[in-house]
């Protein structure tokens, strides 16, 4: 099994995932000073969550006054996507690499960097992902201060176009491997329509927009491992 | 400034760090279940599916834009170009889409 454990390659890897940070932490920048913080303030949640639903989410209870406990639950519910997500990066990772790195690791295994980590052939060692930690971090505060400080400069025909580049991203990643393994493909379909389901019906009253995600997770790869699974041998696992 | 802003901002950190780090920290080795195993190869394309759609509809400005913008990234990933190259042809869809339409 090869191991992906090249800093300089991380680090190559994270900046197309730190410019598409800079538009949507540039968005939060802009909402936060309209929620009544700071600039100061904006960058501090930046800095400390790294995560952009969580922060959506937590800057609007802040807004309206919600009690900690509350903050709390929700973004347990919002974040808990996370788990899943660090427990299959658990599954990724070279042989050997401490508490310590993964107690570093752990605070930026974001959405996107764990997709990339992810779509790396083999396991992911502890330079490489130390290197693709540095852009998204870099992307996430720079363009929360900048969002924060400029408000808003830019004009709102080319925020309005920003705001897909993420999910551009995560097209790009998904697409490629459903193209070439049907079961990946079907898991991922499955997942498109439940979450689908979920948002188009009045299931969306009583399902928040971060427990589907969960919801559809455990479904789809649930139904995945039990229908497609997959040979001992593979070279990706 | 929000009511009790650094305990807020505290509390968000800490459950969002605990959420990521706990799996990390105490699942060490290769998981013994199969099923286990195969349902985890498949979490991040069930998690990145559900997060895209229908999410990105209303990510724009309108959700006709947005389905350009997603037509475009769909046909281009399809093609396998890179990240920065579907999510920028994306963008430039959606622009060029709220002009037009």
């Amino acid at each position: 099994m090869t191991v992906q454990n090249s800093f300089p390659q991380g680090l190559r890897d994270g900046i197309p995932i730190g410019l598409g940070y800079l538009s949507v932490s540039f968005a939060f920048g802009i909402s936060a000073v309209a929620a009544g913080v700071p600039v100061w303030g904006a960058a501090l949640i930046s800095m400390t969550n790294v995560t952009s639903a969580g922060q959506f989410a937590g800057l609007s209870l802040m807004a309206a006054g919600a009690s900690l406990a509350e903050q709390a639950l929700t973004q347990l519910v919002i974040n808990l996507r996370y788990a899943l997500m660090s427990l299959s990066l658990s599954q990724k990772l070279a042989p050997g690499i401490g508490l310590l790195d993964r107690l570093l690791m752990a605070f930026l295994n974001t959405d996107e960097v764990f997709a990339v980590a992810s779509s790396q052939p083999g396991l992911v060692g502890r330079r490489y992902f130390l290197g693709l930690m540095l852009a998204p971090y870099l992307g996430w505060s720079g363009g929360t201060v900048l969002g924060a400080a400029a408000g808003a400069v830019l004009p709102a025909a080319v925020r309005s176009a920003l705001g897909i580049a993420i999910y551009g991203m995560f097209l790009a990643i998904i697409i490629p491997p459903a193209k070439k393994q049907p079961p990946v493909r079907r898991v991922l379909l499955l997942a498109v329509a439940l979450s689908c389901l979920v948002a188009w019906t009045p299931l969306s009253r009583v399902v928040s927009s971060g427990f589907s995600i969960i919801l559809c997770t455990l479904l789809a790869a649930g139904a995945g491992a039990w229908l497609f699974p997959r040979e001992e041998v593979g070279e990706d696992a | 400034m929000p009511d009790r802003f650094l305990a807020q901002v505290a509390v968000m950190a800490v459950v969002t760090y605990l959420v990521r780090v706990i799996p990390l920290a105490l699942c060490r080795g290769q998981l013994k279940s199969r099923w286990v195993r195969d349902f985890l190869f498949y979490v991040p394309y069930a998690v990145l599916g559900a997060m895209t759609f229908p999410a990105v509809f209303s990510s724009t400005g309108s959700p006709l834009s947005a389905l350009c913008g997603v037509a475009v990234g769909v046909a281009l990933s399809w093609m396998e170009k890179g990240l920065v190259t579907v999510a920028l042809a994306a963008c430039a869809a959606v622009f060029l889409a709220e002009r037009l339409l």
